[in-house]
Parts: structure tokens; C-alpha cells; sequence
């Protein structure tokens, strides 16, 4: 790879004279065309029947690396750790990554040569035996708790009851003519005392009921307040206490 | 006090080395002294007195296996007189092969592990998926979690396999990064050498 000339326009020689010209600062990288390095680079292989495979890992390494500075010159604002990569430190960060990669290639010499050394170690490789399992014991058992567990689960299970999913809605006829013989005898009496220990449902029938005689005029309907009781008046009754009030 | 005396009647330590001798060749990899120890129901310091007994007893001209301490444990392998009669017999698949670019793969691994492939292409320049698929095909290393944040690279580390295969009591035994190759500095003093052999 040393033997690679150049010609470009900003410089014409060897290709590790312009690593070292660009490591001393005396050209700058913006100025050099690396596509013309990499295409000088592979016109030599080309030239070659044996491809030199150290010589083009390490040309990549070199020319990567190149890039790599080019284009932090070429952008200088684009990251903030780029500020602080001046071409010396950048020419710094080219030598350690060369240094870094020369220390494992020498690393992977050293693993050859402990490999060629221990070819005649030989030892048994295979899965390892697999690890006993744990025994399952079970506590002394009893036939007839066995029998009685197994009759108990032969028992038809209870049918299920579905009762409570229906609602019993008894007839608003059946509170029309409850409140109405009760206004037969009383004048005026109070909703929640007549409707008390009644279900939900049949609370709400009975005030259906007390609506429909509203709404038929029968009753009158007055509560204090939200929340107060309701009390329900003959409209007779209320009809003699309006006036009354009026006229009094 | 009688259980302890029982124990001492019954098994001494030359049956423990007899005991330990069993495991090791039963063991497909090699054992540790407290996995030894485990196993054998003994205390780890008379396991480690009964492993030298051991290797007095299977050394290199005495035995055909001999006792090493290898990958963290200890393990039998055929003495080195027996080599070309194993090799005519068994194969070596796992370091058949071995690429260049696979050792280089190896060695970065071994030394900054655990390592992701970007991180191994990063110092190697080039890509190395194929190495680390070869390498992890070979048990010579292995998954070792990811890189932290959403979609980290896997990171890999060498196997227990790796330090047996390259006969390595540990990575410790590596020999030191800094004892190896030419650091930056001379590198670019090399670089400035040449340019002035040329200058001239």
C-alpha cells in the first residue's frame, strides 16, 4: 500500500507521505479528493492478480479514518464534540485508532500461535450430562380418602339457580287501587311511610302509580324540599286549602 | 464429634481423590473446586488437597490423561505423547478454519468484552457480522446481553470453551493489551519517519 501514487490535484506521491503531510498539518484533508485515493486504490488491485487482503483492510482502516476527519472539517457545527477535534487531536485520534487495531491484529498473532502451540492438547467435548431431577415424593395416601374425594366429585352439582336474574314487576294497577282506598279513608298521607319495607322495584312501581294519579288529577303533590318526604293530598282537599289561603 | 470422626474413617482423602478423579471424567467440561466440593459433599481446602494428589498422580509422562487447570476449573485431557494418535482418531472442529478476520474478531472480544459488532467493526474497520456468527457457531463466544436504550446492540463476550480451546486458566491470562503492538505515538513517529526518509 506504500507503493500507492497518487495524483491528485492538491497532491502527487505516495500515499503514506500524504498520511504523514496530513498528520503534520501541512495539507488539510478538506482539500483532498478521497474518492480519487479510492479509486487509485482499487485500479492497483485491479492491476494485480492476488488480492492483498492486510494491505486493503488496512487501506480501508486508513481511508475511513480520513473520512471520518474530512467530514468533521467539512462540518464543523454539526455535533458539539466536534468542537473540540482540532486537527491535531484529530491526527491524535488517527494514530490511536491505527495503535488500537495494531494491538488486537498482534492480539490475534498471539492467539494463532497459542492455537498452533496446543494442537496436541487434546480433551472430550459433548454436552454435559444432564443433572439428576429432583424426586417427586408424595405423603402416605389413603384408598378411602381416594374413594370418598372421588365420590364427591361424582355428585351431579347443584342445578344453578337463575331467579334473581329475573325482575318482578307487580301490576301499577295494584297501587292505583291501593292508594286510592287509602285516600278514601285518609285526606293527605306521606309516599316513604306507605311504601317502607317494600323491594326497590316495588317502591319504584308505587311511585309509577302515584304519577298516573297525578296525572288522571286525583292527588296533589307537594314536597318541602329535595330529598323531603313526599306527601300526596286528595285534590279536593287541596283545592278547599288553596282557596281558603287565597281568601284569607 | 462421632459424625466427624465417621467421616474421617471413611473417607479419607485418597478416596476423595478417587471420588474427584470420577467426576472429572464423567465431566464433559472442566469442574470447579467448589462445584467439586459440592458433588463429593467435602470441604473446598481437601478438595483442593485432593486435586494435587491428583496431579502427581496424572502428569505429562506419567498417565495418558493428565489433570490441568483450565477455563476456571480443572478437567482431563490426553497427554501430549498420545497427540497423533488422537489426531488420527477425532477431529477439531471447533478451531478448524479459523479465519484471520475471525481471530481479530476473537481477540477484540476477549480483551473489551463484552463488545457489540459495531464496536468490534469500529476498531477492525470492516464489518464483522460473518466473523461473530463463525465465532458464536463455535461456541468461542457468546450473547451477553444488549447495549442500554431501546434497540441496543448485542453485546458478546468469550465462552468458558474459548479459554479450554486456547489453554487458558482464565482471561487473566491473556497476556496484557499494553505489551502488545505499537501505541499511537509511535505509530505516528513511524509515519513522520518515513516522510522524512522520503523528503530527503
Amino acid at each position: 500500500m506504500r507503493e500507492l501514487d497518487l495524483d491528485l490535484d492538491a497532491f502527487e506521491g505516495p500515499f503514506d507521505l500524504l498520511l504523514t503531510l496530513l498528520l503534520r498539518e501541512e495539507l488539510e484533508p478538506i482539500e483532498i479528493d478521497i474518492a480519487a485515493i479510492v479509486l487509485a486504490f482499487v485500479e492497483r488491485l485491479a492491476e494485480r492478480e492476488e488480492i492483498d487482503l492486510e494491505a486493503c483492510g488496512e487501506f480501508l482502516v486508513l481511508v475511513s479514518a480520513l473520512l471520518e476527519l474530512k467530514a468533521r472539517l467539512l462540518f464543523p457545527d454539526e455535533a458539539a464534540e466536534l468542537d473540540a477535534l482540532e486537527p491535531e487531536a484529530a491526527a491524535e485520534e488517527l494514530a490511536r485508532r491505527l495503535g488500537e487495531y495494531r494491538r488486537m491484529k498482534e492480539a490475534a498473532v498471539w492467539l494463532a500461535e497459542r492455537l498452533a502451540g496446543e494442537r496436541d492438547r487434546w480433551f472430550r467435548l459433548g454436552p454435559a450430562p444432564l443433572a439428576p431431577q429432583p424426586e417427586r415424593r408424595l405423603a402416605p395416601q389413603d384408598s378411602n380418602a381416594l374413594a370418598v374425594a372421588l365420590r364427591a366429585l361424582a355428585v351431579p352439582p347443584p342445578a344453578v339457580s337463575l331467579s334473581h336474574m329475573a325482575l318482578r314487576f307487580p301490576p301499577v294497577s295494584q297501587f292505583l287501587d291501593r292508594f286510592r282506598t287509602l285516600l278514601s279513608r285518609r285526606r293527605r298521607f306521606d309516599f316513604e311511610s306507605e311504601v317502607i319495607g317494600l323491594s326497590r322495584v316495588e317502591q319504584a312501581v308505587a311511585f309509577l302509580a302515584l304519577l298516573e294519579l297525578r296525572k288522571s288529577g286525583e292527588i296533589a303533590l307537594s314536597q318541602a324540599a329535595p330529598f323531603a318526604p313526599i306527601r300526596i293530598a286528595r285534590v279536593d282537599d287541596e283545592r278547599i286549602t288553596t282557596w281558603t289561603a287565597r281568601s284569607a | 464429634m462421632d459424625s466427624t470422626l465417621r467421616l474421617i474413617a471413611t473417607n479419607p482423602l485418597d478416596q476423595l481423590a478417587r471420588t474427584i478423579e470420577a467426576l472429572l471424567i464423567v465431566a464433559s467440561a472442566p469442574l470447579s473446586v467448589a462445584e467439586l466440593a459440592e458433588a463429593a459433599e467435602d470441604d473446598p481446602e481437601r478438595v483442593e488437597t485432593a486435586l494435587g494428589l491428583l496431579r502427581e498422580r496424572f502428569g505429562e509422562r506419567r498417565s495418558g490423561i493428565v489433570l490441568e487447570q483450565v477455563a476456571g476449573g480443572y478437567a482431563f485431557r490426553a497427554s501430549r505423547e498420545a497427540s497423533e494418535a488422537c489426531a488420527r482418531l477425532f477431529e477439531r472442529p471447533i478451531e478448524r478454519g479459523l479465519s484471520h478476520a475471525a481471530l481479530e474478531t476473537l481477540a477484540v472480544v476477549a480483551y473489551l468484552g463484552p463488545c457489540s459488532r459495531p464496536e468490534v467493526a469500529r476498531i477492525r474497520g470492516v464489518a464483522a457480522d460473518s466473523a461473530v456468527a463463525s465465532l458464536v457457531e463455535r461456541g468461542l463466544i457468546s450473547e451477553a446481553g444488549r447495549e442500554s436504550g431501546p434497540g441496543g446492540a448485542v453485546r458478546y463476550r468469550t465462552t468458558p470453551l474459548f479459554e479450554r480451546v486456547f489453554g487458558l486458566e482464565s482471561l487473566a491470562a491473556l497476556p496484557r493489551l499494553d505489551d502488545l503492538g505499537a501505541d499511537g505515538e509511535q505509530i505516528r513517529e513511524r509515519l513522520l519517519e518515513v516522510a522524512s526518509a522520503r523528503a530527503s
